[in-house]
């Protein structure tokens, strides 16, 4: 293994015996005795080969149940391998999760010693470390109280407080930005940024394709326990937001509602799901009336929860005829949206007094594939820079 | 054995032990002093039905102490397997995130029971000053043969709580083995009330047997039956101790063989 590499993982492959009735007592074994025992075997992870680089900030993606995790555990050193290697130089956090070992009947600082010698510090280490963890928490006046008097917020402070104390070489970090609120999450950008000042190795497992894009160097995308895809951050974020819309249409969430004056209201996606900045957005919206009505149709493209751009039929007149089923078309030039997932919503409005009538939130979704990640949000801006 | 005694390691068995003191006895009134009244009020429980009652100890001098030595050591015996028995599973939590050698958390609790040991022989001392009982030379044996039985402990301890994680049934298997135990053992009564020799000789092979014979010998009077006085010197006198080194080589063997394996079991 050469010097520049920090984790080497050889074909590694990790079974879990199942056992098909949940027999872990004796009698079961008995019972069992001359059926012998049945066991699903789990493939949890397949003939996975990768090697993380020292200094590098290496994303894992993939769906939930695609083994991500229990690859964080095997490199943790928690689980071993059914079959392959891995090498680690360099020393590695022995934790995939914050606040592990917590004790809600100790109190604060209690925890604190308790966290800290889990890590390896001594009552000595951890009492010289004591103020500043207290202080990047922010909870001096709560160190005497109970944990499970803490919310959660507090907890994961307290957590991510001391576990950034753990100075080791190699970091493990599984889904750590899922909690806390955004306060929090800055504290782990503005943490991530100087790990990577400071050139230490960080395998990162998120959903947040953003916080991928933004910090990893490398990334692989997991899908069933095999590797699917290793590239660039950018390649991994766009693949695994493709593969997540893909999957999803059927029987993925819809939301409709039509009120008596909107019969059937339906929106489809014209073209391929994927697309580039350069392509054309084309979609259909077709909508049945149970009686004559002048209505106007609106769209919104929704990223992360939030709507970045509408358009309404305001100075259109669309066909009404009671009964029938129309079809409007949109096309959407791309050139204004960063690469990322976005969703289309739409609704319908009666053209006096613009009452909202019927909606449908979440039927089509599509991805804008590119290379220069969401750094900029999701809008594209070309601001002219000068100096005076 | 380098590795094993890291500062690490130090650092975490002493963090752990110090948890579970913490934790044993919250809100509770009285505290840590329950670590003496439970053994105590058991004492005064079969002090007042054995010797009292049945008078099942005439003619064995310190009585008291003859009985409160076999108590103590045997709660000994019995608190630290229970406790370590299900000490894998109860941190569960730990074993299925984080990366510490497990069997710091079964030595851990071995500790505790060591401790509360320790408490109890100082009431043990109290009682036999009262009792009046001659301090002997003998009695520097005593730490060998409480350390024979934190040893069998510990090896029983490591195969049970590596047993424990894949069949849920061993500690209702255990309590039984552990109830047969306290009879099968001269704990209440003396040994010379058995009028079969066979059986005495049986009673004494069993470690449990020997070393509170022993401890007894050689804390409280050389008139006790031990198992160097029934085999008069024979080498079935070694029996107990080979039994004690080959549970602890199984029990840590098993254990280090099933360690891998926790994280997925549990």
């Amino acid at each position: 293994m050469s010097n520049q590499v920090a984790i080497k993982v050889e074909n590694v492959s990790k079974n879990f015996r199942l056992p098909h009735e949940k027999n872990n007592s004796i009698k079961g074994m008995v019972v069992n005795l001359g059926r012998g025992r049945t066991y699903e075997k789990q493939k949890a992870l397949e003939e996975v080969s990768f090697e993380v680089g020292k200094g590098e900030f290496f994303g894992i993606v993939g769906r939930n149940g695609g083994g991500k995790s229990t690859l964080l555990k095997l490199l943790a050193g928690i689980y071993s391998p059914s079959r392959g290697a891995i090498h680690v130089s360099g020393k590695l956090t022995p934790f995939i999760e914050l606040g592990v070992g917590f004790n809600p009947e100790l109190t604060g600082r209690e925890n604190v010693f308790l966290n800290g010698a889990l890590l390896g510090f001594n009552r000595k280490e951890m009492a010289a470390r004591y103020g500043e963890i207290v202080a990047f928490a922010e909870l001096e006046r709560f160190m005497d109280q109970k944990l499970k008097n803490y919310s959660s917020g507090m907890q994961v402070r307290l957590a991510f407080s001391i576990a950034i104390q753990a100075r080791t070489e190699i970091l493990l970090l599984d889904e750590v930005l899922a909690v806390g609120d955004a306060a929090f999450q800055q504290k782990c950008f503005d943490y991530f940024e100087i790990l990577k000042r400071e050139g230490k190795t960080i395998v990162f497992v998120s959903h947040d394709m953003n916080a991928i894009r933004r910090f990893c160097t490398k990334a692989i995308l997991i899908e069933d326990g095999r590797i699917k895809q290793a590239g660039t951050p950018d390649e991994i974020a766009g693949q695994y937001l493709l593969d997540n819309i893909s999957d999803e249409q059927p029987g993925k969430k819809v939301n409709k509602s039509l009120s008596e004056e909107v019969k059937e209201l339906d929106v489809k996606l014209r073209g391929d799901r994927k697309l580039s900045r350069s392509g054309t957005l084309k979609f259909d919206i077709s909508y049945v009336l149970p009686k004559h009505l002048e209505i106007d149709l609106g769209f919104s493209i929704i990223n992360n929860g939030f709507s970045v751009a509408e358009q309404k039929t305001k100075n259109m007149k669309l066909p009404a005829t009671k009964g029938k089923t129309h079809i409007v078309s949109c096309e959407v030039p791309l050139g204004n949206f960063n690469p990322s997932a976005y969703r289309i919503d739409v609704a319908v409005f009666t053209k006096s007094g613009f009452k909202l009538i019927g909606y449908v939130l979440g039927a089509e979704q599509f991805v804008v594939d590119g290379a220069d990640g969401l750094r900029g949000g999701p809008v594209r801006v070309e601001g002219k820079w000068s100096v005076r | 054995m380098k590795h094993l005694v890291t500062k690490e390691n130090r650092a975490l068995l002493s963090e752990l032990v110090r948890t579970d003191f913490k934790l044993r006895y919250q809100g509770s009134a009285l505290g840590y002093a329950w670590s003496l009244l439970r053994p105590l009020l058991m004492f005064v429980i079969l002090y007042v039905v054995f010797v009292k009652f049945l008078n099942i100890t005439a003619g064995i001098p310190h009585a008291p102490v003859y009985l409160l030595l076999g108590i103590v050591i045997w709660n000994f015996f019995n608190e630290m397997t229970v406790q370590s028995l299900g000490s894998i599973v109860g941190r569960g939590d730990l074993i299925r995130k984080i990366r510490i050698p497990r069997w710091i958390i079964v030595l851990s609790s071995s500790i505790s029971a060591l401790i509360n040991l320790f408490l109890n022989l100082i009431v043990i001392g109290v009682f036999m000053a009262i009792n009046h009982v001659d301090i002997m030379r003998t009695i520097l044996w005593l730490p060998l043969i409480l350390a024979e039985v934190y040893l069998l402990a510990l090896g029983l301890s490591f195969f049970l709580a590596a047993a424990f994680v894949k069949f849920r049934d061993i500690n209702y298997i255990w309590e039984v083995i552990m109830q047969a135990g306290f009879y099968l053992t001269p704990i209440l009564y003396p040994l010379s009330r058995i009028p079969n020799l066979t059986f005495q000789k049986l009673i004494l092979i069993n470690p449990m047997g020997q070393a509170i014979q022993d401890a007894r010998y050689t804390t409280i009077g050389h008139s006790t039956v031990t198992v160097r006085s029934i085999f008069e010197g024979g080498w079935y006198q070694y029996i107990p101790f080979a039994i004690v080194a080959v549970i602890l080589i199984v029990g840590v063997s098993y254990f280090r063989k099933e360690s891998k394996y926790f994280a997925e079991n549990i």
